[in-house]
């Protein structure tokens, strides 16, 4: 991927060039290889087209009074007094049809995903086709991946990381306190149920992120100098080798919860009352 | 006996060449390496190829069987496609000499790009003390048996010839881990593996650890451990900051 | 045809595994220019398979290893028919060797307090073998490696190019060595695999390393490589083969499938737990401990199991007796009809473990056989049987320097003869590689240094080489031998009749067999060109592997006595009037017998060198009783029993 536009590929480069085996096909690969970019992209995709429309609908992100949505919090547009309990920051971001009500969380965990380790392996694959699939050409003319503006940007990576731990703090303690409902006291619901798995798998991925690990310990030279932040480091790498299976749960999870969340603040759904 | 199976193996060399159809005997737990060199044996004696171990150990059988970059000798006949025939071609990466051995001189040329062992000066032999946590994380590394799959599925410079010049391969940025994460090595590798062997081109899509034989994590324990350390050096403010205050107190 | 290539070194060193590497580095270091040849690409000669570990006494786990312990290990181990000036050289200089090596950026396995992890090894009294994990010979070789890239780098530096001192030229092959009329070394003359193109090495100092000669046989754990050539260059210039008789077959290789019999089971197993057994379930080994060893092996099941656990009280199991005693019995067994499906035996660990704890200890073996065979060990018993293994015998070098008897001639490593008598410890051929292949770059240097003219190779030498190495293109298509099929014959009658169990009427058929193949082969034709042409290789390796294999069949016809690695069904016992004797091969040329492709073999027996008092006197004289003839020790401090 390069900020060059992708071209029909000269013949005489790559899998064609000069002196390499003539073999004239492009991949010999039989087996269905395009089947995971494209899922990645549908994937993607929905994901997008779904998180796009809610972050934007301003409605149906406060249910019974104590469920706010992932999507919405923190809460701090002028706009959340409109759901009386569902601000727990203040308010001060204009209520304005442009400015979703978490503008302030938003834009990082966007930034977080768009930069992450794992996301970049597959929008690259999925959407830049560099490459689409081992030992299957990308259609690139020119390639200097990430040396260059803007990619050379995904370095940044570990900022995100930082506001991402600090968003994960906030949806926690959303999770908390959508234990207290403001009349009936400590209640426990189907949704804090959802609310808790869904930040608890939000933390594994955070945790199990690649500038995690180097923070934790990756970057020490002597791990037996640090038995602490090796300690820290094996559990992190352990989280860290599903953190592919943490990126697309998680994407589930955060529709998952914010659906039921909405439907309840709806009423499609009535929250089934565990305690309380 | 076994059954006969259809081969397509690539036959030429640099000036030009072809699949080849061949029909072939194919016995009960056999490997793709040993179906060549029946080949060999009794319809094509000058099929040239290469192999040693024909155990995995080697990394001399590195071809693409359909398509993929895989060990000759580690890959069964029984996990192939029955209904299709079979294709072997050389490593398309890399100049081709004759058939299915490849001209893999660019991996010894990116080999001594790369800055030794620089053990500390004072350190006789004998005297090393290293512990087993520490030495894990390049152990791993040195588990390469230098088949070159992975310099030849990397798609930098598998379809960018260009870039050869300015990428070392995903193999020799692991040679730079190994070396960085050493215990004991003193040399600062970490603005080079950026500046010098391209570091940089890798966009982390991890081709190489797919067709890595040995099961070696390259791009999640040494490439992207490597990009977080080149960030720390070069991308990130605060790190810098912290570095350069903690120089002046000292 | 195409130009010879030329090229000018001051020492040309043949093969590029362990042996070769540390010779090459320690003439370099000596600023010496160095040329190495392999026959494959750099950093994939054979000692990359090597699993094990390397033995040297440094004493890391067991403080009371020494040198001395190690010394008298490797003798015992040969059966007191080793160099002992060798196995000396090799057990003092061993723990330096390892040493380096981690200077030069190896990553061994490490105890507890930081320093190199050693193993137990099969008759090593100590754990003794530094290692990392089982892939022990990958992380030497890829060591070595990368030394000679550093050296290359401090040329590039000084120079402005990466092979001013030091080249390696890989894909190459020696197919014969060069003399100066009077005789001394002068060079090599090899072909490029890839071009078929020759090259002419001028050089006045050589030194093989080569390698074994495991591919004359049918099953072994040799790659293609092993065809013997240094020892065959070596006899053709008139250097002398010792101890040919001594093969080693290691008892467990994998039988099924046929494409893979052969490939080695590591003794790890059967060290962990493993034990064998018939087709009926039955642990045959209980019933081969030879007289021998009567007492020192349990002699039930139960005592064999309870020695895991607590080996104080308990003899160990049968299962682990000596690499040829279990090969032996594997054979018989099978022989009599006892045999597992596929011809072997059956090595179960699968009931003897849990699956988890076997995927930990044995990760490899584990790995090996589900990908190449299909079975889950940790759930099935294995099929293994021996295959060839290992060559004691070799070129004949001095110790100290490796000089063979041929002026400028060296050898190291395994084609080297003499350190490990008649049967080589499991570990003690990666230490020989390092002690050795320096001690030959320091003698080739040290040689080169004295000399006062080069001496120049006979153009009619490079002529007839070249004639030689063009033969199977040139013969018309009647002539039609292919090499693939006499290959398979070779390995076919060494396998049959010069393998585990030998006798005097399978000895003289071999030779007979061989003296067929050697007619053959001058009928043997080649189709294409010179280009990477494998078929043209092997025509060319076959007469180093007749050579070898004569060479192999005439000494195990001539010693009869059964000992370590030769056994002789018609001489089943160790003869003491043996020991102090060797087997030496040369070429014979009378007028008639003169085949310069394959010269005929003479063997020839002669004395070896009494071992030296001090050495003599680490040994108890009881032990050494049951070896040597009573006048050979009375130089013994405890007496000796003249009477
Ligand atoms: C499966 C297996 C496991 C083993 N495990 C152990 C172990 O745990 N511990 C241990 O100590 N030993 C072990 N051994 C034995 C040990 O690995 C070998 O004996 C040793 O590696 C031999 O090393 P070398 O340097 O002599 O030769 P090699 O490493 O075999 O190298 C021979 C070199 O010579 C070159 N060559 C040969 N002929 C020519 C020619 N004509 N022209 C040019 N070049 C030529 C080859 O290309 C190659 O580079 C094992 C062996 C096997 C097969
Ligand atoms: S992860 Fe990087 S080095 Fe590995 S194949 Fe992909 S681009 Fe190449
Ligand atoms: S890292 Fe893996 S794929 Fe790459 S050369 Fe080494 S063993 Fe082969
Ligand atoms: S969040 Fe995926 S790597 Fe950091
Ligand atoms: S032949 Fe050694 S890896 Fe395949």
């Amino acid at each position: 991927m390069t900020t060059t536009v992708p071209r029909r590929r000269r013949p005489g480069t790559g899998v064609d060039a000069p002196g390499r085996a003539a073999v004239g096909a492009r991949t010999l690969r039989t087996d269905r290889w395009w089947l995971p970019p494209l899922a990645t992209a549908v994937g993607l995709l929905a994901f997008l087209v779904y998180g796009g429309f809610r972050a934007f609908q301003r409605q149906y992100f406060f249910a019974d009074e104590r469920y706010l949505t992932p999507f919405y919090s923190p809460c701090v547009s002028l706009g959340c007094a409109a759901e009386p309990g569902s601000a727990h920051f203040g308010m001060f971001l204009p209520d304005n049809p442009l400015i979703p009500y978490a503008a302030l969380s938003l834009p990082f965990l966007l930034g977080f995903r768009l930069t992450c380790y794992y996301y970049r392996k597959a929008y690259y694959r999925s959407f830049w086709l560099a490459p689409a699939a081992c030992a299957v050409p990308e259609p690139h003319a020119t390639y200097t991946g990430e040396t260059r503006f803007p990619l050379i940007l995904q370095n940044v990576h570990r900022y995100f990381f930082y506001v991402a731990l600090l968003v994960s703090a906030i949806n926690t303690y959303d999770a908390i306190v959508a234990f207290h409902h403001p009349t009936d006291g400590f209640v426990v619901g189907v949704g804090n149920l959802v609310l808790l798995v869904n930040v608890a798998l939000l933390w594994c991925y955070t945790v199990s992120c690649h500038s995690c690990r180097h923070v934790m310990g990756g970057r020490l030279a002597h791990f037996s100098k640090h038995p602490v932040r090796y300690r820290l480091w094996t559990w992190v790498s352990a989280l860290n080798t599903r953190h592919m299976l943490f990126a697309w749960v998680t994407l589930a999870t955060l529709v998952l919860t914010d659906l039921y969340v909405a439907l309840v603040a709806a009423g499609t759904l009535t929250d089934l009352r565990l305690i309380g | 006996m076994g059954d006969t199976r259809a081969f397509r193996v690539w036959r030429g060399d640099a000036a030009g060449g072809s699949l080849v159809d061949f029909e072939v005997e194919v016995d009960e737990g056999e490997v793709v390496l040993d179906v060549v060199h029946r080949l060999q044996a009794t319809q094509a004696p000058d099929l040239a190829v290469r192999w040693n171990c024909k155990a995995g150990k080697c990394g001399s059988c590195s071809a693409e069987i359909d398509g993929r970059p895989r060990l000759m000798c580690m890959t069964r006949m029984s996990a192939l496609d029955i209904g299709a025939p079979v294709t072997i071609t050389p490593m398309r990466a890399f100049p081709v000499i004759r058939d299915l051995v490849t001209d893999v001189s660019f991996n010894d040329a990116k080999a001594r790009e790369i800055r030794s062992f620089t053990p500390p000066p004072d350190l006789a032999p004998g005297e090393y003390r290293m512990s087993q946590v520490d030495v894990e994380r390049s152990q791993e590394f040195r588990r390469c048996i230098e088949c070159f799959l992975c310099q030849d599925t990397c798609h930098v410079v598998r379809d960018h010839e260009e870039n050869k010049g300015a990428f070392a391969g995903p193999r020799f940025l692991m040679r730079v881990a190994e070396l960085e994460m050493h215990p004991l090595d003193v040399a600062d590798r970490v603005a080079v593996v950026q500046d010098e062997h391209g570091l940089g081109r890798c966009n982390i899509t991890k081709c190489c650890t797919e067709v890595c034989p040995e099961g070696i994590k390259i791009t999640d324990n040494a490439l992207i451990p490597m990009k977080e350390r080149v960030a720390d050096r070069k991308y990130d403010p605060l790190v810098w900051l912290g570095r350069t205050i903690r120089r002046r107190g000292a | 045809m195409t130009e010879t290539e030329r090229h000018e070194y001051d020492v040309l060193v043949v093969g590029a595994g362990g042996a070769g590497l540390r010779a090459a580095i320690e003439a370099r270091e000596r600023g010496l220019r160095v040329a190495i040849v392999c026959k494959s690409l750099f950093g994939k000669a054979h000692t990359v398979m090597a699993e094990g570990g390397c033995a040297a006494a440094m004493g890391n786990v067991n403080e009371n290893d020494s040198w001395q312990v190690h010394f008298r290990d490797t003798m015992r181990g040969g059966k007191f028919l080793n160099s002992w000036r060798m196995a000396e050289l090799h057990a003092k200089e061993a723990p330096d060797r390892v040493w380096e090596l981690e200077s030069w950026g190896a990553l061994f396995d490490r105890t507890e307090d930081g320093r190199i992890h050693q193993r137990n090894f099969g008759g090593h009294t100590y754990p003794r073998l530094a290692h990392v994990g089982d892939r022990t010979g990958l992380e030497i070789i890829r060591t070595l490696q990368q030394r000679i890239v550093a050296l290359q780098q401090e040329d590039h530096a000084a120079t402005g190019d990466y092979e001013a001192r030091l080249r390696v030229f890989a894909e190459c092959t020696v197919t014969e060595l060069l003399r100066s009329d009077d005789g001394a070394i002068a060079g090599a003359f090899g072909y490029w695999r890839e071009s078929g193109r020759f090259v002419v090495f001028s050089a006045p100092a050589v030194v093989l390393a080569t390698g074994g000669i495991g591919k004359s046989f049918q099953v072994t754990s040799n790659s293609w490589e092993y065809t013997g050539d240094g020892h065959a260059l070596a006899l053709r210039a008139g250097a002398e083969l010792v101890d040919m008789e001594f093969v080693q077959f290691h008892p467990t290789g994998m039988v099924w499938p046929p494409s893979v019999k052969g490939i080695l089971v590591t003794e790890g197993v059967r060290g962990d737990g493993g034990v064998l057994k018939d087709s009926d379930g039955d642990r045959f080994m209980f019933g081969y401990v030879p007289a021998v060893f009567t007492g020192q092996y349990a002699e039930s099941e139960d005592e064999a199991d309870r020695w895991y656990d607590d080996q104080e009280n308990n003899r160990r199991t049968p299962d682990l007796l000596p690499r040829d005693e279990v090969a032996r019995a594997i054979n018989t067994e099978v022989k009599e009809g006892r045999g597992s499906v596929h011809g072997g035996v059956l090595l179960d660990i699968a009931s003897r473990m849990p699956a988890e704890e076997i995927r930990r200890r044995l990760p490899s073996m584990y790995h090996q056989f589900r990908e190449l065979a299909d079975v889950d060990i940790t759930a099935e018993p294995m099929e293994v049987g021996p295959t060839c293994h290992y060559v004691m015998g070799g070129i004949d070098v001095d110790p100290d320097t490796g000089a063979s008897g041929v002026p400028g001639l060296f050898a190291a490593g395994e084609c080297a003869g003499g350190i490990h008598g008649s049967n080589r410890l499991g570990g003690n051929s990666l230490s020989d590689l390092l002690v050795f292949g320096r001690r030959a770059g320091l003698g080739a240097a040290g040689y080169v240094e004295r000399l006062e003219g080069r001496p120049a190779a006979r153009a009619e030498d490079v002529d007839a080489a070249a004639a030689t190495a063009l033969a199977p293109f040139d013969r018309g298509e009647a002539a039609g031998e292919n090499p693939y099929a006499l290959h398979a014959d070779l390995q076919r009658s060494m396998n049959d009749l010069v393998g585990i169990i030998r006798t005097e009427a399978e000895m003289t058929a071999a030779l007979t067999r061989l003296g067929e193949l050697r007619e053959r082969l001058r009928d043997v034709v080649v189709d294409g060109h010179r280009q990477y042409n494998p078929g043209w290789h092997l025509a060319l390796d076959l007469r180093n592997m007749l050579v070898v294999g004569e060479a192999v069949a005439t000494s195990a016809l001539t010693r009869t006595e059964s000992r370590g690695g030769h056994t002789r069904d018609d001489h089943p016992t160790l003869d003491p009037q043996w020991r102090h004797r060797v087997l030496r091969c040369r070429r014979r040329s009378g007028p008639q017998d003169d085949d310069p492709a394959v010269p005929p073999v003479a063997v020839e027996v002669a004395e070896r060198d009494p071992m030296r008092a001090d050495l003599l006197a680490l040994f108890d004289l009881a032990e050494l009783e049951k070896y040597y003839t009573p006048a050979e020790l009375s130089s013994h401090p405890q007496g000796g029993s003249d009477g």
